[in-house]
């Protein structure tokens, strides 16, 4: 039997995951986190809600985010989160969860659906302007929601004055990647 | 056109997408109901020049569906629910 050796890429199709500098912004690509959604099946909301507790997983109210010591979430729709941690530790994330909420939630694994690209750098609004239909300037830190970019329907994410991460489909990586550094050339 | 979604607030009409007449969340039992019913169900719709009660999907937002109360003539929104829970309130959705 030869050997297989498989080779990961990641979303854009590279070895290593991409940083590079868009004129003030920073574009990371994120390939380090497991990522599961989580819906609490009729009636069982709160059985979720205390066993969420104790392993440290925040469910977040409408349209927030949050980010515990192993565990992010932020809010999809109406008793629905998506949960992030990190993929070494969690490469199984749904089993993970499941060993933890049984049957008191659906749980759907999604790390292979999304890539994720955070930004960074000083007045990201200005950025954001030009590419979603999403005030940056006036949300909340923690604002979490779905949106709109380049016609790619995508998930923002608020986790600081200066740092925003997205989620947009895998399948179209590297066309969200090309949006943010056209848009990053443009407001520059 | 702004909707104002019961859990986000107002958001851009654009993230939405148009289904038709809420009426639709009234589907009759197909296997009880009769044909004349069901027929009616799927195929007639009011075209009201006026208030209209209608199916949204929050596509680019929450994805949640929404019974949107709108007038066709001066597309004024008056009210806006959750259609799940109109659906629950009209003993849907079990």
């Amino acid at each position: 039997m030869p050997d297989l050796v498989l080779k990961p890429l990641t979303a854009l199709g590279h070895d290593a995951p991409l940083t590079e500098s868009l004129g003030p912004w920073t574009l990371t690509e994120r390939a380090d986190v497991a990522l599961a959604s989580l819906a609490p099946r009729r009636g069982r909301a709160e059985d979720v809600a205390r066993i969420a507790a104790a392993a440290g997983i925040a469910l977040p109210s409408p349209a927030m985010s949050a980010m515990g010591a192993v565990f992010g979430s932020f809010w999809m729709t109406p008793e629905m989160w998506m949960i992030e941690a990190p993929f070494d530790s969690h490469s199984d994330i749904r089993a993970h969860l499941l060993g933890l909420f049984g049957d008191a939630a659906s749980i759907t694994e999604q790390t292979d659906a999304w890539v994720r690209f955070d930004l960074s750098g000083e007045n990201l609004p200005h950025l954001f302007e030009k590419l979603a239909n999403f005030d940056l300037a006036t949300a909340p830190e923690g604002a979490a929601t779905r949106t709109v970019i380049e016609h790619m329907g995508c998930y923002l994410v608020k986790r600081s004055a200066t740092q925003v991460t997205i989620y947009g489909g895998r399948s179209s990586a590297q066309s969200l990647h090309h949006a943010l550094k056209l848009a990053a050339q443009a407001q520059a | 056109m702004i909707i104002n979604h019961p859990i986000l607030g107002p958001r851009d009409a654009q993230e939405f997408v148009y289904l038709g007449d809420a009426a639709l969340i009234d589907r009759p039992d197909g296997l009880t109901a009769g044909n004349e019913a069901f027929h009616d169900y799927v195929y007639l719709r009011d075209n009201p020049a006026g208030v209209h009660r209608e199916l949204w999907y929050h596509e680019q937002g929450d994805r949640s569906w929404l019974v949107v109360t709108r007038n066709t003539v001066t597309h004024e929104i008056t009210g806006v629910e959750l259609a799940r829970d109109v659906a629950r309130s009209r003993g849907r959705s079990k």
